[in-house]
């Protein structure tokens, strides 16, 4: 047990449940009437057998790293953001809205435009329950969450009003916003690998460096463990549960940029939630909440998921069992937090 | 002699450290018995040995005779050890009996037969002097009413040996009087008592005997009546305590701190501070005396920006400072040892290094155009972990793993560090072994005599009696009486506190 505690534990935990995870999958499959043997050879082929899927993997985990970021950016100051779909959704719509209403400009002026553009809309989508929260005290995980049908259906809205061309969708944007690359497609055997991870591990650093090395960080930490204390330490507790919200916001819109501006390049009118938000969630308590950690468990989800497409293909086994096995890893990621709770505070009681 | 308790060279080992060493302690029937010892020392570890929480790894216990394995709680119940605990296990929205007979409810027909708990609660509460109503909602009663719930609940699941775990750190001093006469009364009654503590007053006056344990080894028990307070300290700390505070008489110059009139609102929207007038010197110490709920609180988050003040001025050396922003009030000169260390004095996630930078971390040298500097904030760190003993592995330790007496000395140590016109203290003593407290007496009265003002704020009449150079006492959110503490004595305060009128002329002001 002494393993899964300490300094150790932010890996190990997560490890152990990845291992539980594909184990307690594996019995299903068993139960189910699949040899597991054969379908988990045929995901890990997925993942990682020839360059496309590689690459295919990559663009898979981009936006999920940046939603990820979001949701742990939040939960490091003490709130729930379970609006990053919604804000997803406002900042993907706001790059392509960028990438289409620009012409002639660089790709280094246009790109950078359209990424930030995400951010603003993500920011302004979060900064609305953030300043519910600070003000009035409603409770964020209510407000995200109806922040999050709101989006979809103004997203759809605006979509269908002013952005529509045939197909449900809007135009293609301009060729200089685009983050696609003729090259990465060529070495990944044409995979649709676009140049939106650079952008998602420079949000890793970004909050990583936000958080640990600047004194706003260290404000919106103090917010987030005791905000009675930050008062008496003369920090504007509201002002930061609202800049928690709004940089989180921000990640969350720039991870619907990664949609946007490299893998579709378009919007299409949303028949539902992406579900890229949601994953956002899992994402960072997989990766304990820190920035190296998210990009991990972003990595790892990413691979799920496009080897699930192999496995289905080769050993017949539905790809819903892959959705199956990520459930029992966030199963076991947060019961082993619990263990750690119930244990921490049976050592605490008895602290001498 | 028959003893009803017998825990006899008690070892218990954590990785890496021994709690418990080599402990003896030995309860006789209808005696009360002090365990004694220094934060940390080791006696809630032996208690959770007592009460089946943590499995010694040597050593017997017997209970009344009988050599007894107490592997959990349950056994311990069974057994008729019950525990009346610091920090109360009560529901807030439950009624007294309900909370009484929680776990182990009385049922007529499938139904909880309140009718029938509440006649039992009341007749248990009558024959032991407890005075509780057992209809009434927990979250309406006094903490001292609380604590006595919290005997009720053992006593009604047939405790005959009480565990008081601290008892008397939450207590006004009238509340400790009472709690004092509850004691001996379930003496009588035949109850055998085990009083945690680290007050060597209290267990001068209501113990017969006392074990002393100190960094989780047994050194003995002894007689009260054959001790004496000066003894039972070595003891426990090892060294010789000095309790008389030394200080040379003050020597105020012009006022630092002056509040006029001040009228400060509670949360419910009810005046807690009423009029009230105070002033500190310059090389003084205030001690403001007076029962809990007087309106101290709200005084000091009035006068430290943490509250909005309804009518009335605070001057910080000559400057009105009325409702000005926390950190405003902070940099114009004023350091704030709050009352409660966790919920606003520290930020237990944070290492000791950032909370000693909490006032100052965002500006030079710690912080520079908005990026940390970490390797100022670690020697910062350092150098105040030794200037004010602070026992931590090091700066990087979380906050919440110190002991209290070590997390107090280091928001005290922040504080006194931005040498601050003004030092407001809080019960800075509360919960705190002798050792800790005689130092931070030592260095309240040290930032007097550079010329600071202090304003300390204290439940304790030792302290105050002890530390201050003038007494204000507060009653209904006014000050009531200003004395000098070699003017006046424990019993007139005490009045005082209550409301009553100073006998003999006096300052008023």
């Amino acid at each position: 047990m002494s393993i899964l505690r300490g300094k150790w534990s932010a890996i190990s935990v997560p490890l152990l449940s990845v291992a539980l995870g594909l184990f307690v999958g594996g019995i299903i499959m068993l139960v189910s009437g699949y040899n597991p043997f054969v379908a988990y050879a045929a995901l890990f082929n997925g993942i990682f057998s020839n360059t496309y899927v590689l690459g295919e993997t990559i663009r898979q985990m981009t936006p999920l790293i940046l939603s990820g970021l979001a949701v742990a950016f939040a939960f490091r100051t003490g709130l729930f953001n379970i609006g990053v779909e919604g804000q997803l959704l406002v900042g993907w719509l706001a790059s392509v809205y960028v990438g289409l209403q620009f012409e002639g400009l660089s790709p280094f002026v246009h790109i950078p435009l359209a990424i930030l553009a995400a951010g603003v809309a993500g920011a302004i989508w979060a900064f609305v329950p953030g300043l519910l929260k600070a003000k009035y005290h409603v409770h964020e995980v209510i407000t995200t969450i109806m922040m999050n049908y709101v989006a979809l259906h103004v997203v759809n809205a605006i979509i269908r009003t002013y952005l529509l061309a045939p197909g449900e969708r809007t135009e293609e944007i301009h060729q200089s916003a685009s983050l696609q690359s003729a090259f990465l497609e060529s070495i990944t055997d044409f995979s649709r690998l676009h140049y939106g991870i650079v952008f998602a591990i420079i949000g890793a650093i970004i909050m990583w460096f936000l958080l640990w090395k600047t004194s706003t960080g260290y404000e919106l930490r103090a917010v987030g463990f005791n905000k009675y204390a930050s008062e008496y330490a003369g920090i504007n507790v509201r002002r930061n549960i609202i800049l928690s919200m709004v940089v989180s916001g921000a990640f969350a819109g720039a991870a619907g940029a990664m949609e946007g501006l490299g893998t579709y390049g378009y919007m299409t009118v949303m028949p539902d939630f992406t579900g890229v938000g949601f994953d956002g969630i899992a994402v960072s308590l997989l990766g304990a909440n820190s920035a190296l950690g998210v990009v991990l468990a972003a990595a790892l989800f990413g691979g799920l998921k496009i080897g699930a497409l192999n496995m289905q293909s080769v050993a017949q086994v539905p790809t819903q069992l892959v959705e199956i096995v990520i459930a029992m890893i966030i199963f076991f990621v947060a019961s082993s937090y619990l263990i750690h709770w119930i244990s921490n505070r049976v050592n605490k009681r008895g602290k001498i | 002699m028959e003893y009803v308790i017998e825990m006899k060279n008690i070892r218990k080992e954590f990785p890496g450290i021994v709690a418990n060493d080599n402990i003896t302690l030995q309860l006789q029937k209808g005696e009360i018995h002090a365990l004694l010892g220094e934060n940390g020392a080791g006696k809630s570890t032996l208690m959770n040995v007592l009460f089946g929480l943590y499995q010694p790894e040597k050593g017997e216990i017997y209970v009344r005779g009988n050599k007894v394995n107490i592997t959990d709680p349950n056994i311990a119940n069974e057994l008729g050890i019950g525990m009346v605990h610091q920090h109360f296990m009560l529901v807030e929205k439950f009624s007294v009996t309900e909370n009484i007979i929680l776990g182990n409810e009385p049922t007529k027909k499938g139904q909880v037969n309140l009718k029938e708990a509440e006649k039992e609660v009341e007749a248990i509460s009558k024959q032991y002097g407890l005075a509780v109503d057992p209809t009434a909602k927990i979250e309406d009663i006094s903490v001292g009413m609380q604590q006595r719930v919290e005997i009720l609940k053992t006593l009604y699941r047939g405790a005959d040996i009480l565990i008081f775990d601290e008892p008397t750190a939450v207590l006004t001093p009238q509340e400790i009087k009472e709690l004092i006469v509850i004691m001996k009364k379930l003496i009588s009654e035949g109850k055998s008592i085990i009083l945690i503590t680290h007050k060597l007053k209290e267990i001068m006056e209501v113990c017969d005997r006392c074990t002393v344990i100190r960094r989780g080894v047994g050194i003995g028990t002894v007689d009260v009546s054959e001790t004496n307070p000066d003894d039972l300290a070595s003891m426990m700390v090892g060294r010789e305590v000095n309790f008389s505070v030394e200080k040379q008489p003050s020597d105020p110059k012009g006022n630092i701190l002056e509040v006029q009139s001040l009228v400060v609102e509670d949360s419910r929207h009810v005046p807690a501070v009423n009029g009230l007038n105070i002033s500190v010197k310059s090389g003084e110490i205030v001690g403001i005396a007076g029962v809990d709920g007087n309106g101290q609180s709200e005084l000091i988050e009035a006068i430290t920006g943490l509250r909005k003040t309804k009518s009335g001025n605070v001057m910080l050396k000559g400057k009105d400072i009325t409702n000005w922003k926390p950190r405003r009030v902070t940099e114009s000169g004023l350091g704030h040892i709050p009352q409660d260390r966790h919920k606003h004095g520290l930020v237990l996630d944070f290492s000791i290094g950032e909370n000693m930078v909490l006032q100052t971390y965002y500006k030079r040298p710690f912080s520079r155009n908005g990026i940390l500097n970490f390797t100022t904030i670690v020697n910062k760190a350092k150098s105040l972990i030794k200037e004010f003993d602070v026992r931590t592995p090091s700066e990087s330790t979380p906050a919440r793993a110190l002991s209290g007496g070590n997390q107090q000395k280091a928001i005290i140590a922040r504080e006194i560090d931005r040498s601050p016109n003004l030092l407001i203290a809080a019960q800075p003593t509360r919960g705190l072994d002798v050792g800790a407290i005689e130092f931070i007496h030592s260095k309240l009265i040290e930032e007097r005599d550079k010329g600071k003002a202090v304003l300390l704020i204290s439940f304790e009449l030792d302290e105050i009696m002890n530390v201050s150079d003038r007494i204000a006492v507060i009653y209904e959110g006014k000050i009531v009486a200003v004395v000098k503490p070699e003017e006046t004595t424990e019993q007139e305060l005490g009045l005082l506190m209550a409301g009553g009128k100073r006998k003999k002329a006096g300052e008023t002001s």
